[in-house]
């Protein structure tokens, strides 16, 4: 145990700030300019306070660390905070990509500025709650809450459709959310607990499980999204405003994941040996068949969007392989995908920013005039693809060789959505950035200024790092994914011999 | 019968005598008396609350067990108090931007809250009726309060009529159940009742078809949406409040004291009721344009979602409709505390389309008002969330997973009309600016408003509180 709760404070810390800045008065410049420096020293505090997190934390331990536990709800339902080498990760990739979020709208967002920094560093606030909440009510707290802030976001500052996409967003991600409040209650009543580590040591009845596992999966499957319920992500990433596209597809999205990681393997073990052929199914699906989608768009984030739910498909089929390499190269996939989706909107914004449209059509010869921006955008398209020696690489390839392990015919089938994903990323690369530079609106295009070129350096050293040299977010989840691999194939035996002796 | 027998009564003494006095000063002071009036009123109500929690713990019975004060009515008489002490409040600035200023308002407040505190307590059927009728002929007035205006009248005799046919078909139950158990008496009925019969389940829908107007659960609730739209706005604040307490309590006592044995009959009743609120209240409210009918179909799916508690039929049932009504409570005073802001220069207005751009003219009313929509949508962390926890949390454990199941979904319906106010007020352009709000409602929107938001820092004392409440009835 540390002197002061450190994972709170990483987690609260935002909102402090998000208070300071509803005490500034006024709506004129300097009123703006205080709300945004408010934020930017907020985000980078906690990202220091989170990398603290990261020098104390033990990994050759899979227990949870950090861990704080105060009354709460009265009950069985607890404060109960800790962290393991699964969370952790994610943790850290939250409070890594908040401040270039606010630096990447320091300049684009320029209408109720105070109201955005305090919706962003709230919403800061319920994602870090997520990946370290150990307590089911707790978790979903912060989960469904950060609907609000994200409403908002899009609603907002979001593009001309705003109001469909982010009424479908919330819609949607309710509907899923409260099948799962039901299977949370439900599990409280079996098991008398809402608390996370003690659920996952329950055993919970097989046949309950597939209604528990159904119920989980109904939320993180339209969080995730997979296929077919994916539909509200294009509108969504299309009309929210570039940070909120960042956070949406770097954070939110593997929230779904972390939900599979957390929930449905460890604590729905037969369930989850029951139902991987469907989960297998969808990704492929997803794979496959939003890969062709992503082919024909016009629309450049729409294009990326689509891409997110093919490469989401290989952290499920990766997580349900149950394999270590297959959950290991899951979580890395997601990581990894956290920081490449992220650049590419990013990259995206820096050329909206300037023409205010997305179509890739209006687009062209791009390198000519911005020698700096292609180098980036061709790291970031590279990654996604997963070409060797970047981060898109590592975890694709640990996905397959998990799948392979589990699965052929799955892994096979997989293995097309790399060469569709090439597909879909080089061509869009080479109708942006490549040709001749013939378009008149383009002729006096600027390359990037300084604030982006300090938003996308740090995400092109570390999309680089972990692709030759992944061994630091591999080593820090080892441990924990060695246990719940543990667990499971134990929970799986012990099921299968009480079959025979049946 | 010495004076310690009326002890247990003594709020309810203490509120008709003040009641009655408060009649005379106003008789006698005329207009002049209304600011005064509504002042000792509002503080009668708070020497009342204090009564109702200085009394002894513990189970007080009087006039022969008919009337009984338990953890249960305490802790509803709070809430009812709490809800009428918060409509004086919210009337003073409009009755008087109104000229409307009658010191009859404040007194039939008063006598409406005895009704209800007497309902709470009511142990028979005839204390039942006995309070039933005397918070209900007081609403029914209120509701036509302005005499001049057609709205108000016609909204009065609406509610009137259909009142009075509600409380026949409670007589007419009341009269079967004691025809079929030869007593009033709750303990008595539950004995007698025994596995039932027809002529005894034939009275409990009767009774239980007139529990559900007082509470506009469907299918007897068409005269919500008429009569919270046409009442004057603090009088539709104060309908929403606390005779919905009252009724609610009404509802689980006589359904949890009287007919234990034949759980399995009325529970039917009340899934049924239910779900026909939960989605009757979502899928009606999306179509309204008037934010007052708007929150009148908000009402009924909200006694839809509070039942559900009830449905369970078990302690953490009634513990979560405690919490529920608690929480419900305090959202929907805060909404109409913004309701009630809507005034331009030339009048109050009443679109949901007048609210645009609330968060640019009015940043913090806009805040609050937001809060209080996702809280009523049921959106962690805020209150309402944990309202509706509760409740489900009984209905999963009870095995009502279909009632459950049909209750989330039908709040996700429900979601998207609230979210359509948080958008109109967000993403729209700014309407006409409306007055600066006045100091008493921001202080009621400001309270419930803190309430709603920070309940999640520290939820247990009110779950503990509704728990022990909820003991005392089983």
């Amino acid at each position: 145990m540390t002197g002061w709760p450190i994972l709170s404070v990483t987690t609260f810390l935002p909102l402090v700030g998000a208070l300071f800045i509803l005490m500034i008065r006024g709506e004129d410049d300097i009123a703006k300019r205080n709300a945004r420096w408010v934020a930017l020293w907020t985000t980078i505090v906690t990202f220091l306070v989170s990398l603290i997190l990261v020098s104390r934390f033990d990994a050759s331990s899979p227990e949870f660390q950090f861990v704080e536990r105060h009354a709460w709800l009265g009950g069985a339902t607890f404060y109960h905070m800790g962290v393991d080498g699964i969370s952790l990760p994610f943790v850290i990739l939250t409070t890594g990509l908040m401040p270039l979020c606010i630096i990447a709208s320091w300049e684009v967002i320029d209408t109720r500025v105070k109201e955005y920094m305090v919706a962003f560093l709230a919403l800061e606030t319920l994602m870090v709650g997520t990946f370290s909440a150990l307590d089911l009510m707790l978790f979903y707290l912060f989960f469904e809450g950060g609907l609000i802030p994200m409403f908002l976001i899009i609603g907002i500052w979001g593009g001309p459709r705003r109001v469909y996409a982010t009424f479908k967003f919330f819609l949607y991600t309710l509907l899923g959310s409260v099948l799962m409040l039901l299977a949370i209650m439900a599990m409280y009543w079996q098991a008398g607990t809402t608390d996370i580590p003690a659920l996952m040591r329950f055993a919970f009845p097989p046949e309950m499980q597939i209604w528990l596992w159904l119920a989980f999966f109904a939320s993180f499957a339209v969080k995730m999204p997979m296929w077919p319920v994916h539909t509200w992500l294009p509108d969504a990433h299309v009309e929210a405003p570039t940070a909120g596209s960042v956070i949406l597809a770097a954070i939110l999205l593997k929230m779904g994941g972390y939900g599979f990681l957390r929930f449905s393997l460890p604590m729905f073990p037969h369930a989850s040996m029951e139902l991987a052929p469907l989960v297998f199914a969808l990704s492929v699906i997803a794979i496959v068949y939003t890969s062709l989608v992503a082919l024909v768009q016009e629309d450049m984030k729409k294009l990326i969007a689509y891409s997110s739910v093919a490469h989401m498909g290989f952290v499920t089929m990766g997580i349900f392989a149950a394999t270590t390499q297959g959950v290991a190269g899951g979580i890395f996939q997601m990581i990894s995908h956290g920081l490449v989706s992220a650049a590419l909107f990013l990259c995206v914004g820096v050329v909206y920013d300037r023409m205010h449209t997305r179509e890739i059509a209006a687009y062209g010869g791009l390198v000519n005039r911005m020698p700096l921006y292609a180098a980036a955008f061709m790291v970031f398209t590279m990654a996604n693809v997963g070409l060797p020696g970047t981060s898109g690489f590592v975890g694709e390839f640990l996905a397959l060789i998990g799948t392979f392990k589990a699965n052929i015919p799955v892994a096979t089938l997989a293995t097309l959505g790399v060469i569709l994903s090439a597909g879909y990323a080089l061509w869009l690369y080479r109708k942006v950035i490549f040709g001749v530079l013939e378009k008149p609106a383009l002729a006096a295009i600027p390359d990037l200024d300084r604030r982006e070129i300090l938003v996308l350096t740090p995400l092109v050293l570390l999309t680089i790092l972990f692709g030759v040299y992944p061994g630091p977010i591999l080593d820090m989840s080892a441990a924990s994914v060695a246990q719940l691999l543990e667990n499971y194939q134990q929970a799986i035996g012990t099921a299968k011999a009480a079959a025979l002796m049946k | 019968m010495t004076a310690a027998d009326f002890l247990p009564a003594l709020p309810e003494i203490v509120l008709a005598l003040g009641a009655m006095g408060l009649l005379m000063f106003g008789v006698y002071g005329g207009e002049r008396a209304v600011q005064a009036v509504n002042g000792i009123a509002f503080s009668l109500l708070v020497i009342v609350a204090v009564i109702v929690l200085w009394l002894p713990a513990g189970k007080l019975v009087a006039f022969g067990g008919s009337f009984v004060l338990d953890g249960f009515a305490r802790a509803m008489k709070i809430l009812a108090l709490i809800g009428s002490a918060a409509a004086i409040v919210l009337s003073l600035d409009y009755l008087a931007a109104e000229k409307q200023q009658k010191f009859e308002y404040a007194i039939l407040i008063l006598l409406s809250t005895l009704g209800m505190m007497m309902l709470i307590s009511a142990q028979d059927l005839i204390a039942l009726y006995l309070g039933l009728e005397l918070m209900s002929l007081a609403l029914y007035v209120v509701a036509a309060i302005h005499r001049d205006s057609v709205r108000s009248t016609e909204a009065g005799l609406k509610y009137f009529v259909l009142g009075a046919l509600s409380s026949g078909m409670l007589l007419y139950g009341a009269s079967l159940v004691y025809g079929f158990t030869g007593t009033v008496s709750f303990a008595g009925i539950a004995q007698a009742a025994g596995q039932g019969g027809l002529g005894l389940t034939f009275g409990l829908v009767f009774l239980f078809a007139g529990f559900c107007f007082k509470v506009s659960a469907v299918p007897f609730h068409m005269w919500t949406p008429d009569v919270y739209e046409g009442a004057p706005t603090p009088v539709t604040a104060f309908f929403a409040a606390a005779p919905k307490v009252a009724g609610i309590a009404m509802f689980v006592r006589a359904a949890v004291a009287a007919f234990p044995s034949i759980a399995d009959q009325w529970q039917q009743i009340v899934v049924f009721v239910a779900i026909a609120s939960m989605a009757l209240g979502s899928f009606a409210a999306i179509g309204q344009h008037n934010i007052k009918r708007l929150m009148a179909y908000s009402s009924i799916g909200h006694m839809g979602f509070a039942l559900v508690g009830l449905a369970a039929g078990t302690p953490e049932g009634v513990q979560g409709v405690i919490v529920y009504m608690a929480i419900y409570l305090a959202m929907t005073l805060g909404t109409f505390a913004v309701i009630l802001s809507m005034r331009r220069r030339e009048g109050m207005v009443e679109e949901i389309a007048d609210l645009s751009g609330l968060a640019r003219t009015h940043p913090a009313m806009a805040f609050f008002l937001a809060t209080m929509l996702f809280s009523l949508a049921g959106i962690p962390p805020l209150a309402g969330f944990f309202a509706k926890y509760f409740v489900f949390l009984a209905a999963i454990k009870a095995g009502l997973y279909a009632l459950a199941v049909i209750g989330v979904v039908t709040s996700v319906v429900g979601a998207y009309y609230y979210l359509a106010i948080v958008k109109v007020m967000y993403f729209d352009e700014p309407a006409q600016r409306f007055e600066p709000m006045p100091q008493e409602l921001k202080a009621v929107l400001g309270i419930t408003g803190l309430f709603v938001l920070l309940y999640f820092v520290y939820p247990s004392p009110l779950v503990a509180a509704a728990e022990a409440a909820a003991r005392s009835l089983f």
